[in-house]
């Protein structure tokens, strides 16, 4: 068998196959230039190339493919949210996700285990009434659940009286599902690039040129690059690169530190998550729990380890699941949420002429990658903002017309 | 834990505070457009590297200013608010 396989290795009939086009020289003109590739860039130059013909494109990262906030989410899908505008943007996401795997005819690992938000109060309980009839009206299965359905539903979980916070109810959203991150930045990357995308790695944008209210070029370490259009896809350094084309954008930037056991036999099914204790919780199929909570209490454009976050998430997850008292937390790790002031996205039109916004990204980035890469590359390529999209362009915090899902988070309030 | 050196309180745990957002000079309600007002409540420079900014002692409800690295975290100092205001002067939250 291993010689068998050494020989397969070896043997010209079978190349190596690549999935994304090595390193090229940047050339001195693209039609569309995408800064980030990650999740979002990746999906962008994909749905362009593929659906608008389009794809004299590049797309540019200072670091790596999937290498920024698409590696440090914790992989959640869902679309459970408050405002019709909300629901109706990630229902779309949550179903593109469905068909993902055979669109790019490669395995993102899609596993629909649904999502459970815990009530430990009243007032919580009303906004899981309200969601839930909002999310039926709209097509997305949400129900209330009481506490003998839970625990029929997550037999583990701790629904003692006797808690800091007892349960009183929870909000079951079958459609919740989980991915493995980096395959949505792979598929996307891989299937852009087989129609002629270049994806420049190690490519720092350091300005963007902007002449007469439009924008012409972008700076990078590797040379100057003219451009038809731009468009940034920065989850994490929205604002800096927003500076260099001279736009402010509503966001502050936050760590979000997660951290992750060791592997455990199957013992927890659906994601669960609490806005009260400040915590969310799944197990992989892997076996390792994936434990995340609300943002850092303050702005930082860095991903150090506080011991007072940590210490802060474990007794919430002690609170939920006081079995894993014993359990070993393998590794942690931060990633920066860049926060608007209604908790929802910052996508569409900029300020500056052919610049595009996909910012704002908070803690909701990851579920909205599919739908969110293919409304934008429709703007970038009609230069029509798409009506699902048109609720989150930049302009609306100059009506007063905010989004809120504060509500609707998973874990901070 | 990290510290934060309050100007009327002294040393304490950064967990006693909270976060108040950039400082930046209120515009006249009066006189402000409606762009100016809705980019002072919602936008932000989120620069990064030295800036200032609002925190408040939360057991004892007192504002002050801070100027923190938002890169490393340090904080350089922290100083009341009347080192900026003028006596008589309008400060944040006030209705004239």
């Amino acid at each position: 068998m291993p010689i068998g396989l050494l020989k397969f290795g070896l043997r010209k009939r079978y190349p190596a196959v690549h999935q994304f086009t090595p390193q090229t020289e940047l050339k001195k003109h693209y039609d569309v230039v995408i800064i980030g590739a990650g999740g979002h860039g990746c999906a962008i130059a994909y749905y362009l190339s593929k659906y608008h013909g389009v794809n004299n494109i590049a797309v540019l990262d200072k670091g790596y493919l999937g290498g920024g906030n698409t590696a440090r989410n914790t992989a959640v899908i869902r679309s459970n949210y408050l405002t019709e505008e909300g629901v109706s943007f990630y229902r779309e996401s949550v179903k593109l996700y469905q068909d993902l795997s055979n669109e790019f005819n490669y395995n993102i690992m899609m596993e629909n285990r649904g999502q459970l938000t815990l009530a430990h109060n009243d007032s919580t309980i009303r906004s899981f009434r309200w969601r839930a009839e909002v999310n039926q009206h709209l097509g997305v299965r949400s129900e209330l659940l009481d506490r003998k359905t839970i625990s029929e539903l997550v037999p583990n979980l701790n629904l003692s009286e006797d808690s800091r916070f007892p349960i009183l109810a929870g909000l079951w959203h079958a459609d919740g599902a989980t991915a493995r991150h980096d395959t949505v930045a792979w598929g996307y990357a891989k299937g852009a690039c087989e129609l002629g995308v270049e994806i420049h790695q190690l490519t720092e944008v350091h300005d963007i040129i902007v002449e007469n209210g439009a924008v012409s070029a972008v700076v990078t370490n590797r040379g100057r690059v003219e451009c038809g259009v731009a468009v940034q896809a920065v989850a994490g350094a929205s604002s800096l690169i927003g500076a260099m084309a001279g736009i402010k954008l509503p966001i502050h930037s936050y760590p979000l530190q997660a951290m992750v056991t060791q592997p455990y036999k199957p013992i927890l099914t659906p994601h669960v998550s609490s806005p009260q204790v400040h915590v969310y919780i799944h197990q992989t199929s892997r076996g390792e729990f994936v434990i995340g909570g609300g943002s850092d209490p303050y702005p930082l454009y860095n991903t150090r380890a506080t011991l007072d976050q940590k210490e802060a998430l474990c007794s919430a997850v002690l609170d939920l699941f006081p079995f894993l008292a014993q359990a070993n937390v393998m590794r942690q790790w931060a990633g920066t949420t860049d926060m608007t002031p209604d908790y929802s996205p910052i996508m569409g039109e900029s300020p500056v002429k052919n610049y595009y916004l996909d910012a704002g990204w908070g803690t909701w980035g990851f579920k909205a990658t599919p739908i969110s890469g293919k409304t934008m590359a429709e703007l970038v390529a009609t230069g029509n903002t798409p009506d699902l999209i048109k609720p989150f362009e930049l302009e609306r915090f100059y009506r007063f017309e905010q989004i809120n899902e504060a509500g609707a988070t998973a874990a901070s309030h | 834990m990290k510290i934060l050196n309050c100007p009327l309180n002294g040393p304490r745990n950064i967990t006693e505070f909270t976060y108040g957002g950039e400082f930046h000079r209120m515009p006249d309600p009066k006189a402000a457009t409606s762009k100016e007002w809705s980019e002072y409540v919602f936008f932000h420079d989120n620069s990064a590297g030295v800036v200032t900014e609002w925190w408040c002692h939360t057991a004892t409800s007192y504002w002050f200013l801070a100027e923190r690295n938002t890169i490393t975290d340090e904080v350089i100092r922290t100083f009341p608010p009347g080192d900026v205001f003028a006596r008589g002067e309008q400060g944040p939250g006030t209705d004239a």
